[in-house]
């Protein structure tokens, strides 16, 4: 029971929270299935009496070799792409899952938040649901009790607190989750991209309580694709890439050489012509997308701020009369930023050969703040039959950037967009003189 | 067994309480006749039988008016069905638990098995409001009816804990446990009191062990009835084995839940 015996938790003593020594994570693909039946099994067992278990399984190492310490009070920021073993480590952090090989320490009060709002059950209020939801997060019955009040205000969520959760928005679930998990006062906090669902003000205030545990001299593990986050709160950032440490060190430069990497992959996203969820015609079809400078050089990293272009490459199958092409930007929860086309330009494109070809839109000052953008493209006909439409067919991940060029960086946490703009400040004068126009 | 998983239960032993409080409170939460129907399913079980077996095949009930002899097995055997069901599939249902939180995974079974116990009670108390229509006290033997019950809250943690496990690899345990049941009803004394049975069967009656807890559950209310204590040893005997079997399986197969289910 690690109930009276917590260890000090001031930043002073250095003890370790967490001893990871040579973790390993095998999935063995093809055997382990959703719904394995027996009847598979007999099936192999007829095929190859005598072979034993198929050869040919495929072995996937979520984590190799995995080894790393660390200490208490420790913010520790964990990314990487997706698939990278990120979640399959914090899993095993959290003793939800075990490792194949290599050992692990953990010590003190562990709180792991995978998910907001784990065994919420719909037909349950409020109430019900902070008492269920505390307790399978490992709180006693009394310090749900005594921290009830205190919950629902940090939730917003008072009127409904007896109302079946069926009846609350997601917002109002999410916040709740969040909420019960906020008052887990654990020892070390294990949380996956939570801060990936939920409005900005939601975002806030996880990111807010996150920062309480720092300050309490806590430790924090935190998974996120939120880079502006991760720099920062974390003190320290480990970047894991096909199951493998990569590199461990201060998230500033951890973050530059994991976004460095994104060239490449830049590339492969963006290829469009297999992508099969997508309606239309097809008589015409995009084909890629690509990032590039204005002078025409590839793109590595959007910032904010940025002047830029982004080609959308499309093939045609036979003459196309008067397509329009466009673009729909949507934030990460779904809200559509904007939505813009060659229509909405007034471009009349009397005829598309058939081929090959491409569409430029220049950006000229990309306002966005950091975070991850979604888009979704489409051609439309005269008549408006749709040629091609593509929902959430890539991804635009905006970068910390110094955009007001003052040396403080913008991160998601000041919202969405921002506009060109400066300030100017006028202080009572002392001897008649004027007003002086303060910086920015 | 190892001591260790044993004291993690005991220390989430609140999150077991409240997963079988959420699975009782869920239950009835939606159903418009809450909980009678923990009564209206053995009560019309009881009345089919009685009209089938009682009546038309004419199966003897030893002396004691057949629609009680019936309910009185229909009671505990629904509860143990309707268990069995549920804790079997325990582990499937609560997936995204599973694949999200650090707990004992055995609470999930456990849970099932200890919100059943609502339901038996609701269907014990119509069973006392029986005997008193027939008039029928029971004996000072009553104070071993909980004892009884406690056989088959640990035959059914057993078995399905067992289940449970193997229900997370392969899902035909879900298919074939209402068939698992329903050919259980069948070789449980419960439509028919055990000495009905020809004498060549009855030792393999010994193989079941709701046989005996059944039996000896029938004897704790009735005066008239001999208790058979070669059948109740073995059913005490086999439970015990199968709780043994049940968590050793379970705890071997556990860690890979989460990856797999």
């Amino acid at each position: 029971m690690q109930k009276g015996a917590l260890p000090p938790r001031s930043g002073s003593t250095m003890s370790q929270a967490i001893a990871v020594e040579k973790l390993s994570k095998k999935f063995v693909l093809g055997t382990l299935q959703r719904d394995t039946m027996l009847r598979e099994r007999l099936i192999s067992l007829l095929r190859a009496p005598f072979g034993g278990r198929s050869k040919s399984a495929n072995i996937l190492w979520a984590l190799h070799d995995v080894s790393f310490r660390v200490d208490t009070g420790e913010v520790v920021g964990i990314i990487g792409r997706n698939g990278a073993g990120k979640s399959t480590l914090l899993k095993i952090l959290s003793k939800i899952t075990y490792p194949t090989s290599g050992t692990l320490q953990v010590a003190g009060r562990v709180a792991s938040l995978l998910e907001v709002g784990t065994g919420f059950h719909e037909e349950l209020t409020g109430r019900e649901n902070i008492y269920l939801n505390g307790s399978i997060l490992g709180m006693k019955h009394g310090e749900v009790a005594a921290k009830l009040d205190s919950i629902v205000e940090f939730a917003g969520v008072a009127q409904f607190l007896d109302t079946p959760i069926k009846r609350y928005s997601t917002g109002m679930r999410l916040r709740l989750g969040f909420a019960v998990a906020a008052h887990l006062d654990p020892d070390l906090l294990i949380v996956d991209e939570v801060l990936a669902v939920g409005d900005a003000g939601f975002q806030r205030k996880c990111l807010n309580t996150m920062e309480g545990l720092r300050t309490g001299g806590r430790t924090v593990l935190f998974v996120s694709h939120n880079m502006a986050a991760v720099e920062n709160l974390c003190s320290r950032c480990i970047w894991i890439d096909a199951g493998r440490v990569c590199m461990d060190g201060s998230p500033r430069e951890v973050i530059e050489a994991y976004m460095n990497t994104f060239a490449n992959a830049r590339e492969a996203m963006s290829d469009l012509s297999s992508v099969e969820n997508r309606r239309g015609s097809g008589e015409i079809r995009y084909t890629g997308v690509e990032y590039l400078t204005p002078a025409g050089e590839p793109l590595q990293v959007v910032r904010s701020g940025d002047a830029f272009v982004i080609r959308f490459r499309y093939h045609a199958n036979k003459p196309v009369a008067f397509p329009s092409f466009g673009f729909r930007l949507y934030t990460e929860f779904g809200t559509l930023i904007t939505d813009t086309s060659t229509w909405h330009h007034a471009i009349d494109i009397p005829l598309v050969p058939p081929g090959d070809g491409y569409v430029d839109l220049h950006i000229d000052f990309l306002n966005l703040l950091p975070a991850r953008y979604y888009f979704s493209l489409w051609i439309t006909g005269p008549a408006s039959p749709v040629h091609d439409n593509i929902e959430h067919c890539a991804e635009l991940d905006v970068e910390l950037a110094n955009v007001y060029s003052s040396g403080r960086m913008l991160d998601s946490r000041s919202g969405i967009v921002f506009f060109p703009q400066h300030w100017t400040v006028h202080e009572p004068s002392l001897v008649g003189a004027g007003s002086k126009a303060g910086e920015q | 067994m190892n001591f260790e998983w044993l004291a993690d239960f005991w220390r989430y032993r609140e999150l077991l309480y409240f997963l079988a409080w959420r699975d009782v409170k869920v239950r009835y939460k939606q159903a418009a006749l809450g909980a009678s129907w923990a009564i209206i399913q053995p009560l019309f079980t009881m009345i089919i039988f009685t009209l089938f077996f009682g009546r038309v095949a004419g199966v003897p009930s030893d002396g004691l008016p057949y629609p009680l002899f019936s309910f009185c097995a229909l009671v505990p055997w629904t509860y143990f069905s309707t268990t069995l069901s549920q804790a079997g599939n325990s582990l499937i249902s609560n997936a995204p638990l599973v694949t999200k939180v650090y707990f004992p995974r055995a609470l999930l079974p456990a849970a099932s098995v200890l919100g059943g116990l609502v339901d038996f009670l609701v269907g014990a108390s119509f069973l006392a409001l029986m005997m008193m229509y027939y008039r029928i006290k029971p004996g000072w033997s009553l104070v071993f009816a909980p004892v009884f019950i406690g056989g088959m809250v640990l035959l059914s943690f057993s078995v399905s804990m067992f289940l449970a496990a193997l229900n997370v690899r392969y899902r035909d345990v879900k298919y074939a446990l209402p068939f698992i049941i329903q050919m259980w009803l069948f070789i449980t004394p419960i439509i028919y009191p055990a000495n009905y049975l020809p004498a060549k069967m009855k030792p393999f009656l010994a193989f079941n062990p709701m046989a005996g807890l059944l039996e000896g559950f029938r004897w704790s209310l009735f005066t008239t009835r001999h208790l058979d204590w070669g059948l109740l040893g073995s059913s005490i005997a086999i439970t015990a084995v199968l709780l043994v079997i049940g968590a050793i399986y379970f705890r071997k197969t556990e860690r890979t839940f989460a990856d797999i289910v």
